[in-house]
């Protein structure tokens, strides 16, 4: 609205510009649109107006003669490939395929292979993506041709053909379009070519790049976790420090790097170190299971550094956390049982842009909606989810349409009671003037004949004018007349014939001009002919186009209420089991998170206790050491014994006690 | 010791990130009959879609009155349009206001149709009213007339944008 104000009020330079009208150039206007709806991300409109011009372009006797005829094959490639965006890649194989085995030049149909070994391989099918993507042969465009050396060394990953992946990624590896995963995909080969210590270095290459590209970024990110968890499993956690703290703090993998980053410090008993990014971490979203798993971790490494007491209140601090987490996971559980978890993602606003995944993030907090972003972390969850907005937009098309077929059957029926009783008037009119156009056409013709017989065989008795006509008529009559009476003599033969021959001589010496003069005379009248056969095809096409307008729709219309009617039904069915799915995923994925945290929460009881036994023993000890001091005899007495004592019930203390998830682990282990 | 306890804690930390926990109980098989039944759906409510776009035509647009108006800009003339306005033999027929995405899908070579309606057989006149940018110019209003002639067949105009002094140019099928 504010822009509509500012397009009527603002002052603006206005240019009447002279009209420029130009010869169109040849560009298909119905392809182009599907276009402008395919640039927008609107794949159905796309796909629904490009596959109705094709199906006209079909149907056509001489298609060749359509605009669409030169673009026929990027049609018909460009309608596969918005099926695949729209998520239909049975269909999307299928026309794809046809491109490829169709005559096409090889840039169009090198990509049309390069899509459909695309989609196989994310559907995780190596054989069938290995088997299309040797289909390339010539040239290959510009535009995919790293992207195409890209898949085609992951596929080879994908079917362990390590060293052929390898030699494609030396190769690419500096290309900067595909940066990052290049050299994340050549590592990942190294590694399964059994070249660990190869792999490692490459990992330690990519995890050094430096870009300003998001997605660069989180490759780059990815390599340095993979190589620090690789460290961590090679037992190597000092090395594994400086990887860790390559990762960004706001990134995807920010979470797990100051996880792995504490890990690494503890493994390598730099407890005070693993202090930092716990503290870190230990402040995100508790929603998150790196932060769940780091409330206990850092009361445990506190443990470590004898702080019993601050490892107590910081127990303390997440079994509350926990408490509050279990409360919150049987809301949402509750919640989405509710199915109010479908009600709140399914809003417009949040899918207006390609980012709306992402948009998902600022619902607004709800229990069905806190655990959002961890569900959102799996794929076939995502995949699932737009499964999901898909059949709530699809199922809204219908509806609408229901409501266009009641009009268009309207419109129908107001048409036909209109025009039926006009029709039998119109059609008597039509007939009469139908029959005289008919003669008057034959006529037209006959003229036209006899002038070209003119050409080779002068009449100039045809041409003489009315008044010559009857004047020489006159003369016949008058000829026989006088015959009759007997009166006619050698004078006045003469006299006849004399008043003949004046009228006959000036027939023939005007013959030329006479014969121009009926030319130009019968092309106006052929002029005439060509508009009135103008207004009679026009009122036939009316005519026509009156009746079709309300004649033959009923079976169509009919037909496709019916198929909308059984749609709109498969929608619902299908729309309720990806929606019953989606829930069971989600509530899954929350008790899955529940048990977790209850684990959680039982091993920081113990460990509270723990810790609050070993402040108080630690407070005594101090309390003793004090005592001793004040009171130098008693030192004799009690102090050995005690101390025993002291260090014994810890040690059974420590026993006892089981750590957090992780920790437990290691106290087990040194107590053993 | 407390290493090898310490890294495997860390890795089934690890494992528990990437397995959804609903693996064993929606099985892939599920998720992917279902994803193809969806698949299918797309594929009839498509065809349906296309359907009905051919009927629309047909009783709506019949062809010897069919008069459809497009809207595209030159490629790489970063040229901006923000809001168009036209009117056939003074009377208006159509007025859009672009959003950011369509700007960019007209920039990249798509083509709007901003009206389809019905004209008779003869001379009409179009008047085209275009608020829009030049690269980082302000907002101009360029306003063209133009005589377009209606013969029995559907008629399709381009009308051009970005293009030349006076940025609106008109193509006739």
């Amino acid at each position: 609205m504010k822009k509509l104000i500012l397009f009527l009020i603002s002052s603006v330079v206005i240019t009447t510009s002279t009209a420029v009208l130009s010869k169109a150039n040849n560009k298909d206007l119905y392809f182009s649109e599907g276009l402008f709806y395919a640039y927008q991300e609107d794949y159905f409109d796309a796909i629904s107006r490009l596959d109705a011009e094709l199906g006209q372009y079909y149907g056509l006797d001489e298609p060749e003669l359509n605009t669409l005829h030169q673009y026929i094959n990027h049609a018909e490639f460009s309608i596969g490939d918005f099926e695949l965006y729209y998520r239909m890649h049975k269909r999307a194989g299928r026309a794809i395929k046809s491109v490829i085995e169709a005559d096409v030049e090889d840039t169009v149909r090198n990509e049309a292979v390069y899509r459909l070994a695309k989609i196989f391989h994310q559907k995780q099918q190596p054989e069938n993506a290995l088997e299309t993507i040797n289909k390339i042969r010539g040239k290959v465009g510009d535009k995919i041709f790293y992207d195409l050396e890209l898949l085609k060394a992951q596929i080879y990953i994908s079917n362990k053909r390590f060293t052929d992946a390898i030699g494609i990624l030396e190769d690419i590896e500096s290309i900067s379009k595909v940066e990052g995963f290049s050299g994340y995909n050549l590592a990942i080969a190294y590694i399964g070519n059994d070249n660990i210590e190869k792999g490692i270095l490459q990992l330690d290459k990519v995890g050094q790049i430096v870009s300003n590209d998001k997605t660069v970024l989180a490759i780059k990110d990815k390599a340095n976790l993979v190589l620090g968890y690789k460290l961590m499993e090679n037992k190597r956690p000092q090395e594994a420090v400086k990887y860790f703290q390559r990762i960004r703090l706001d990134g995807p993998f920010s979470n797990k790097a100051l996880l792995g980053l504490g890990w690494a410090n503890i493994a390598a008993e730099n407890y005070q170190r693993a202090l930092v990014p716990w503290t870190i971490l230990s402040k995100r979203k508790v929603t998150d299971p790196a932060v769940q798993e780091v409330l206990s971790g850092l009361p445990f490494t506190y443990g470590k550094l004898q702080a019993h007491g601050q490892a107590a209140v910081l127990y303390g601090h997440a079994l509350e956390s926990y408490s509050r987490e279990l409360e919150s996971l049987d809301a949402s559980i509750k919640s989405i049982r509710e199915g109010k978890f479908l009600k709140a993602i399914v809003r417009e606003e949040y899918k207006k842009d390609k980012n709306w995944l992402i948009n998902l993030r600022n619902l607004p907090e709800a229990p069905e909606t806190h655990y959002l972003m961890s569900l959102l972390a799996s794929n076939d969850f995502q995949e699932s989810l737009k499964n999901y907005f898909d059949l709530v937009q699809l199922g809204k098309k219908i509806a609408s349409w229901d409501g266009y077929l009641d009009a268009y059957s309207e419109i129908i029926e107001t048409r036909k009671q209109y025009y039926t009783p006009l029709f039998p008037s119109i059609q008597d009119k039509f007939r009469s003037l139908d029959s005289r156009m008919k003669l008057r056409q034959a006529q037209q013709e006959k003229v036209s004949n006899r002038l070209n017989h003119m050409l080779i065989a002068p009449r100039p008795d045809y041409l003489a004018t009315a008044g010559e006509r009857i004047f020489l008529e006159n003369i016949s009559v008058l000829e026989k007349k006088l015959k009759k009476q007997n009166q006619f003599n050698a004078e006045v033969e003469s006299r006849i014939a004399r008043l003949r021959g004046f009228i006959n001589w000036n027939i023939e010496i005007d013959y030329q001009q006479r014969f121009i003069e009926a030319h130009e005379n019968f092309k106006q009248l052929e002029d005439g002919f060509i508009q009135l056969d103008q207004v009679y095809r026009s009122f036939v096409r009316t005519r026509q186009a009156a009746t079709q307008s309300y004649i033959g729709y009923d079976d169509t219309i009919q037909q496709l209420k019916i198929r909308i009617s059984q749609a709109d039904e498969k929608i619902k069915l299908l729309l309720a089991r990806q929606g019953y799915m989606l829930e069971r995923m989600a509530v899954l994925n929350l008790q899955e998170q529940r048990k977790r945290i209850e684990e959680l929460q039982i091993k920081s009881r113990f460990a509270l206790a723990e810790s609050y036994d070993r402040a108080v023993k630690a407070q005594q000890n101090e309390d003793i050491e004090k005592l001793k001091k004040l009171t130098p005899d008693s030192k004799q007495q009690s102090g050995p014994e005690s101390g025993k004592t002291e260090n014994s019930q810890s040690e059974n203390t420590e026993t006892a006690k089981p750590e957090p998830e992780s920790a437990a682990s290691e106290t087990v282990g040194d107590s053993q | 010791m407390i290493n090898l306890r310490v890294i495997l804690a860390f890795l089934s930390l690890l494992f528990i990130f990437q397995s959804p926990a609903w693996s064993e109980t929606v099985s892939r098989e599920q998720i992917k009959g279902l994803d193809e039944q969806v698949q299918d759906i797309k594929k009839d409510v498509l065809a349906i879609s296309s359907e009905l776009k051919l009927l629309e035509e047909k009783l709506l647009f019949p062809s010897n009155t069919q008069v459809s108006l497009f809207i595209s800009v030159v490629k790489n003339s970063q040229y901006t349009p923000d809001a168009v306005q036209i009117k056939i033999d003074d009377k208006a027929v159509a007025h859009h206001i672009y959003s950011f995405k369509e700007v960019g899908a007209l920039q990249r070579g798509g083509v709007q149709r901003i009206y389809t309606g019905n004209l008779r057989a003869g001379e009409h006149k179009i008047d085209i009213d275009v608020k829009g940018r030049k690269t980082n110019s302000e907002l101009e209003t360029s306003r063209s007339s133009f005589s377009i002639k209606k013969d029995v067949g559907a008629k399709l105009v381009e009308i051009s944008l970005g293009s030349g002094d006076s940025l609106i140019e008109l193509k006739e099928r």
